[in-house]
């Protein structure tokens, strides 16, 4: 089924996709078509169709259970599909591993932070540069000075990156000392630092109070403006969700229910039956 | 005056042990298993150096450079047939394929090379100033020691400062995460085979100069100690290793000269027990929680 999809073959934008305006005529940055995966004889996620601009902000929301993170493994390649296709900036993902996918533009937070946590702040960052920053071995180890022409430099876009959340003064802490908040961001910026072209962020406001999460709205529509990238979060917090989300995918048991704008989701009878229960006839 | 002899034997001993579990912890800490075969490359580079000098007459350092080649290759090619196939399997698995490798190379050794002990001329023999070698310091024991802290320094740049090494750190803390990052996981576990193999190599050849005797298991039992050492020092730890080799080495010294020979061995472990109990992650070793 894979090989009908094969290798960058452009698929028009389908109509009931949900990419905004501005992006409607450009490749789209993730296309998933008819993406599944079964664990044993258990679908987890089935017939996936996902279209996502090249700077759209998209949500994807679900209850517990309905395979959200899956769908995150899948899109890394920590998974991979039983079936259908994912397209990344139009090339087909299906024989790329996870460092990779990463390679050609998708990067992401964990649900549970998974920070290098015995590594500095600065360092972390430093991780995710490691394929912007380039000398062979050798210049390594005997310090030769493209050596330090390019460590100088990856300190420099480390401490700039840092600098989007204002913690370039935090660098060289070590990472699992920081505060819960600032080691949510600090996910994010490694993450930024691996030069995405879509960045997947797991429950970003997990743990945040609303001061916080108000700041993070506001820094995910930044970094998505200043980067000019794609961002799909999957978040519990309806209030982030229906504020910064433009375009909105409901999973439940491992299906797409429902796809549109906030205010389609919001009035839509599907989404509303899978997170309330059904209403009862009267 | 003797005691300080036995001092620096202590010390030059360790530093053998020191530069032999530098291998081990690294591997440990990246790749999570015990390469029980590292001992057995100490050996390989101890007859590839002998072969060079000894039927090619290759110089001395040419002759070091050379077993470090074919060490790191032959390193990197065990991580590849033996172990990277087994990456998703238990630590069991990839224990026992570990002692299968170490047994593998002690058999081809004894078909290559004989059972017979071959004599090794020291590459590392030169006369030493009257006021050195009156302390007892041979010329084989600076070498050794003057290696051992050499190695230290560089490795620690090199894990420290460098990206391969920040990457190698990240692969140690999480390898997911790492993978996820960009990081192709597989190459860095080749590299800290490639680097502890090299370090094996240079161990192999700095022993057999102390040593002069060189067999099919010449690997073994330093192969142990320094197992024993890097626990000691905190499995995992790159520091740790290097401490935990030289008090290892001071500590069989002291104990074959104060004590007895024979008991040597025995008191060596009973030392390490004593730490493992009041210290259970070893001296330099950081505690890891289990999340549960």
């Amino acid at each position: 089924m894979a090989k009908e999809f094969r290798r960058g073959k452009m698929v028009p934008v389908p109509s009931h996709s949900i990419v905004p305006e501005r992006d409607v005529n450009r490749l789209p940055v993730l296309e998933c078509q008819h993406l599944g995966i079964d664990f044993g004889g258990l679908t987890a996620v089935d017939e996936f169709n996902l279209t996502i601009g090249r700077t759209e902000i998209a949500g994807l929301i679900g209850p517990n259970g309905a395979g959200k993170t899956t769908v995150f493994n899948l899109l890394t390649k920590v998974y991979q599909p039983t079936r259908g296709t994912i397209l990344l900036n139009g090339k087909d993902t299906h024989s790329m591993t996870t460092s990779q996918v990463n390679q050609n533009g998708i990067a992401r937070t964990f649900q549970n932070i998974r920070l290098f946590s015995n590594l500095t702040v600065e360092e972390n960052v430093k991780v995710g540069l490691h394929n912007q920053i380039r000398y062979p071995m050798w210049d390594g180890l005997l310090r030769l000075p493209r050596f330090w022409k390019q460590e100088k430099l990856a300190h420099e876009s480390a401490l700039e990156l840092l600098s989007i959340f204002g913690m370039q003064d935090l660098a060289s802490h070590e990472a699992g000392s920081l505060p819960y908040g600032a080691q949510r961001r600090l996910e994010i910026v490694r993450a930024l630092a691996t030069n995405p072209s879509l960045l997947l962020l797991d429950e970003p406001a997990a743990g945040m109070n609303p001061s916080e999460t108000a700041d993070l709205m506001e820094n995910i529509v930044r970094i998505r403006d200043t980067f000019q990238i794609a961002v799909m979060l999957i978040e519990h917090d309806m209030n982030l969700v229906m504020n910064i989300c433009e375009g909105i995918c409901v999973l439940n048991f491992g299906r797409i229910i429902a796809k549109g704008t906030p205010e389609d989701i919001q009035a839509n009878p599907a989404v509303i039956e899978a997170y309330l229960g059904k209403q009862k006839e009267a | 005056m003797v005691f300080f002899s036995y001092v620096i034997s202590g010390i030059s001993l360790g530093s053998v042990y020191a530069i032999i579990a530098l291998g081990y912890t690294m591997v440990y800490g990246i790749a999570k298993m015990l390469n029980f075969a590292h001992g057995d490359v100490i050996m390989v580079g101890g007859y590839i150096s002998f072969c060079a000098i000894s039927y090619l007459s290759l110089p001395p350092l040419v002759a070091v450079l050379l077993a470090m080649a074919v060490c790191t290759v032959l390193g990197v090619v065990i991580e590849g047939l033996a172990y990277r196939p087994l990456r998703q399997a238990g630590s069991l698995a990839v224990l026992i394929t570990a002692i299968g490798v170490s047994y593998f190379l002690q058999n081809a050794a004894q078909l290559i090379w004989g059972v017979t002990p071959k004599i090794y001329t020291s590459v590392a023999s030169f006369p030493l100033p009257e006021g050195l070698s009156s302390l007892g310091l041979t010329s084989e024991a600076l070498v050794t020691i003057v290696s051992c802290i050499v190695i230290m320094l560089a490795l620690t740049a090199f894990v420290n400062r460098t990206k391969m090494g920040k990457a190698m750190r990240a692969c140690s803390e999480d390898k997911g995460a790492a993978q996820l990052m960009g990081i192709n996981v597989n190459q860095a576990i080749s590299m800290t085979f490639a680097i502890g193999s090299a370090l094996a190599a240079i161990a192999g050849v700095l022993l057999c100069s102390s040593y002069t005797t060189l067999f099919p298991t010449t690997g073994s039992m330093p192969g142990i100690k320094a197992f024993t050492a890097a626990v000691f020092g905190g499995i995992g730890s790159i520091p740790g290793a290097f401490v935990g080799g030289l008090l290892l080495g001071i500590i069989e010294s002291m104990a074959k000269a104060y004590i007895s020979t024979d008991l040597a061995n025995a008191i060596v472990f009973a030392v390490l027990i004593v730490v493992l109990l009041v210290k259970p992650t070893g001296l330099l070793g950081r505690y890891v929680p289990e999340k549960v």
